[in-house]
């Protein structure tokens, strides 16, 4: 039975229709007028106990406002959603004893008290008993190689210790069900890999199910094997990650920098030039082509550095949706 | 009821840790408060006492009850509030089995603690410096007057949570909060006894719950005479009043709620 389930789920935001200029604000100050902005439409899929599930989307295509409805911080304007067995708007007790939130820009620990303190919030409004809660956050701290950060205020930790500090905040009540919004923003690649360890980790150990978005392929890669691709409010795609990947990303970024200045004619059947400034070239190369075009690169051309990227989501999303690969 | 306990023990420890922080901050703010104080040199020195059947220790001790009420019965809910819903912080809290309303309570209650001191210092110095306060009432009364000024402090809280439900319509509720600010001063006894005031304006100030929040605490703690069970049972009334409203509006407000910025 699945744990999560949306069938035809929409969200509209009624937003002022102001123009601009002293007319258009003297005419909204008189009648305003508003218009509805749809933000989801019709949204339906079912998650299983135990999926790790990536949730992606350019900017703005509905990924944040899914997971609102699907926590129940906001009231969905059409269709229904089940979590857990419950409707999440109604917010009981014991559906918000079995999921988590954790949003990557915010935070939910005190700025000016060390974790712990949060933590002992979290352990008395979740009902855990103080030795367990010692327990569980030893436990977890271990899991996320947190120490002493624990007893520094929050204010003066590191974006990383911080992201990990709140992953322990989120996860001390063992929620079945974690909602991970951006989780891996603006951390180092040290710090999004143990992040996404710890977060493989956690679902191996618990069996949770975990819905993620992110911007980063790379959290995508590491943890799903089934992807949900939302695209301008509309679900897109719902399938493996895998069979994804092959019409999404065939493509990597290679990154050289060169010890001399070449045309842009120089690197024709290298790849589609991304930028090209100065000894910096970007290229994106076709992924099975990617090691015989490494080579032939670093025997044409005096290669000082090289690097190999995914492109960003956004990226490759925009160019799906321009070049209609998904639809 | 053990865990309810643990949990207010918790709220609070933490919360009194986190208004330590800001203890500068808290002090600067018991310093604003000294409108009864001011009210105080303003009638003593124009000779009024007699004019509202007060002797002058009488007018003094009133005065510094009414200072005493104002620094424990501050509320700010709604500033907080507004800026949580505005930037997001409130979506953690409506994702945690409790209801806001007890984390804003139990912060402004860490922060009454934290100003003790400060107002106690100040206290004393008035004391030192009027002669007139002599005489303060038996420490029953005294401790009638604390007991009935958290009362004040709940209803005030009650009354601003209710405004402060306007955030889930308003993005700038706060202003609303200012409208009520003359009111509160004028009605509330805090610039002026009840009894400096014409019959009719009385009998208005008693119509609204604002005596209940000053003139009632502040008189029952300068050992004034009060009728205790019927400013007991207004106090009961608006709360009775006010709960329910607030109640009504939370369910409302949180169908609006965008969880903006978070």
């Amino acid at each position: 039975m699945s744990i999560i389930h949306a069938r035809g789920l929409g969200k509209s935001f009624r937003v002022a229709d102001k123009q601009p200029g002293l007319g258009g604000t003297l005419r909204h100050f008189v009648a305003r007028r508003h218009k509805d902005i749809p933000a989801v439409r019709d949204v339906s899929f079912s998650i299983e106990p135990g999926e790790v599930v990536g949730f992606l989307g350019a900017n703005g295509a509905g990924k944040t406002t899914t997971l609102k409805m699907l926590t129940g911080l906001i009231e969905p304007s059409a269709g229904a959603v089940a979590v857990a067995g419950f409707m999440p708007f109604r917010r009981q007790a014991a559906f918000l004893r079995t999921i988590t939130l954790v949003m990557g820009q915010k935070q939910q620990l005190i700025w000016d008290l060390p974790p712990l303190d949060s933590l002992r919030v979290n352990a008395a409004v979740y009902g855990i008993g103080e030795a367990e809660a010692r327990r569980r956050i030893h436990e977890l701290a271990e899991m996320l190689e947190l120490g002493e950060e624990l007893r520094r205020p929050v204010r003066k930790l590191s974006l990383g210790q911080r992201m990990k500090a709140e992953l322990l905040a989120a996860l001390l009540h063992r929620p079945a069900v974690l909602f991970l919004d951006e989780p891996t923003l603006g951390l180092d690649v040290n710090a999004q890999a143990r992040v996404r360890e710890f977060l493989a980790d956690y679902n191996r150990r618990t069996g949770a199910t975990v819905l993620l978005t992110s911007h980063y392929m790379g959290d995508i890669t590491a943890l799903c094997q089934r992807v949900l691709l939302i695209h301008r409010g509309r679900l897109f795609y719902d399938g493996s990650l895998q069979e994804l990947t092959q019409r999404l990303a065939p493509y990597r970024e290679v990154c050289c920098d060169l010890g001399e200045v070449y045309p842009p004619q120089a690197f024709a059947g290298f790849g589609e030039i991304e930028s090209l400034a100065g000894h910096r070239v970007r290229l994106l190369v076709s992924r099975d082509q990617l090691t015989a075009t490494i080579s032939r690169l670093l025997s044409t051309f005096p290669v000082l550095d090289l690097e190999v990227n995914d492109p960003p989501v956004e990226e490759i999303i925009g160019r799906l949706f321009r070049e209609g690969a998904v639809g | 009821m053990k865990r309810t306990l643990r949990l207010a023990r918790v709220l609070l420890s933490v919360q009194y840790a986190y208004m330590l922080e800001y203890r500068a901050e808290i002090a600067l703010w018991a310093l604003s408060g000294l409108l009864p104080l001011i009210m105080l040199a303003l009638w003593s020195g124009a000779g009024a006492a007699g004019e509202l059947s007060l002797s002058p220790a009488a007018l003094n001790r009133y005065f510094l009850a009414a200072f005493v009420v104002r620094q424990f019965t501050v509320v700010w809910v709604i500033h907080v509030f507004e800026e949580d819903a505005l930037q997001g912080r409130l979506s953690p809290y409506l994702l945690q089995p409790l209801h806001p309303f007890w984390r804003y309570l139990a912060a402004h209650i860490a922060e009454q603690a934290t100003r003790v001191p400060f107002v106690l210092a100040i206290v004393l110095v008035v004391w030192l410096l009027g002669a007139g306060t002599s005489g303060w009432p038996p420490p029953s009364s005294l401790l009638l007057g604390l007991l009935v000024t958290q009362l004040a402090f709940l209803l005030r809280f009650l009354l601003q949570s209710v405004i402060t439900m306007a955030c889930f319509w308003s993005e700038r509720a706060a202003a609303l909060d200012r409208l009520l600010l003359i009111p509160y001063l004028f009605l509330s006894g805090l610039v002026a006894p009840l009894e400096a005031f014409p019959p009719g304006l009385r009998r208005l100030a008693g119509a609204t719950p604002f005596p209940s929040m000053v003139s009632f605490p502040a008189r029952l703690l300068s050992g004034g005479e009060v009728d205790l069970l019927g400013g007991l049972a207004t106090m009961a009334a608006w709360m009775g009043l006010l709960l329910p409203l607030y109640l009504l509006l939370w369910r409302a407000g949180l169908r609006r709620y965008a969880a903006m910025g978070a």
